[in-house]
């Protein structure tokens, strides 16, 4: 599989190693070429520095042939302008965006893209975690 | 007619004052308290903090019965989020956005943008109309930059001079629509002959613009 990956932080550093250890064919874009010491040392895949929401950059990045696009710098409206981007100009059949405010993620949900909010999502597993009665006590 | 404008910058600003002082109801939307304070201390109580992007802040703006929601932020990327939040969640009827991205314009039009302004773009065609003349002025672009007015200079060595319009073979998608001839303005018929110096006013598909040029400035 080929992925394109916006954002190479905390998560999109992860994922890029992930993949690239699974065998997938990686290439990642960040504006800060320091971001890219987050990735594993023996990363193969293609490192780019650049903004994943300018056409040109991403064309470098061989967003045509790619099969996945994923946007996790930590600003919602750069995540949703490259997936868009990405879905619309380029045809990327799976693209997913990282967004933390609940009511974007939920508009640009239906509009061919994947809207991760981690805002809600980590919210409920804390709120299960408060249900979940404690194993021991002291 | 209520207009938001999000992006108190020095665009933001005096737009927001000029809009004000054409009796527009305005808002803007600033996310630095610092700048709304001094926006607040010039045009008054026409401001609010916070970020233009988040449904809520647009919504406490009063978006649902906004006319125009203007982006005017540096950030292409918060221009387009913004216009598309209102458009889809308060189905406001016009949203305008600044593309600081030359580039970006097509791209925020077949993403549900009215309308785009960029100062780079507007910048360069005042450049080549007034720096580099050429005989065609662009007066209008209409429907996504595919159809534009235009003004024509009829050069003395092209071959349209003295012709009448019906002996002359436009480019396909091309109509005359008025000649400026030294005082009179002129809505030609067949029978008008065009001649050296006419300002022509045509109607065109962008794409035919030089071959329109080529023919009547003879260039």
């Amino acid at each position: 599989m080929r992925v394109v990956i916006v954002g190479c932080g905390r998560v999109g550093a992860h994922i890029a190693s992930a993949l690239d250890r699974r065998g997938d064919d990686v290439t990642i874009i960040d504006i800060n070429p320091n971001a890219f010491t987050r990735l594993d040392e023996d990363f193969s895949g293609l490192a780019i520095r650049g903004t994943g929401i300018d056409e040109d950059v991403l064309r470098s990045a061989n967003i045509t042939s790619a099969d996945a696009f994923l946007a996790v710098t930590n600003r919602d409206n750069t995540n949703l302008m490259a997936t868009q981007v990405a879905r619309v100009v380029f045809g990327v059949p799976t693209v997913a965006a990282r967004v933390y405010d609940p009511v974007r993620a939920e508009i640009f949900a239906n509009l061919g893209i994947i809207t991760i909010c981690p805002t809600t999502t980590i919210s409920n597993l804390l709120l299960d975690a408060l249900e979940t009665p404690p194993a021991r006590r002291s | 007619m209520y207009v938001i404008v999000v992006g108190g910058g020095k665009v933001g600003y005096y737009l927001a004052w000029n809009l004000v002082d054409q009796g527009f109801e305005v808002l803007v939307i600033e996310r630095q308290p610092a700048k709304a304070e001094a926006i607040r201390e010039h045009l008054g109580a026409v401001v609010m903090v916070g970020d233009g992007a988040e449904a809520s802040v647009l919504e406490a703006a009063g978006a649902v019965r906004a006319d125009v929601v203007i982006a005017t932020t540096g950030e292409d990327e918060d221009n387009l989020i913004v216009c598309q939040v209102a458009k889809r969640r308060f189905d406001v009827e016009r949203v305008i956005a600044r593309v600081n991205n030359p580039k970006n314009e097509q791209l925020f039009k077949r993403l549900g943008i009215d309308a785009t302004v960029s100062q780079t773009n507007v910048l360069l065609h005042l450049i080549e109309q007034r720096l580099i003349p050429d005989g065609l002025t662009r007066l209008l672009t209409l429907q996504h930059q595919e159809i534009e007015i235009v003004e024509l200079k009829v050069g003395a060595d092209s071959p349209v001079v003295g012709r009448r319009l019906s002996e002359i073979r436009l480019p396909p998608d091309c109509v005359f629509s008025a000649i400026n001839r030294g005082e009179h303005v002129i809505i030609p018929t067949g029978q008008t002959r065009l001649e050296a110096g006419d300002d022509v006013i045509a109607v065109t598909r962008t794409e035919r613009e030089s071959e329109l040029r080529r023919l009547l400035v003879g260039v």
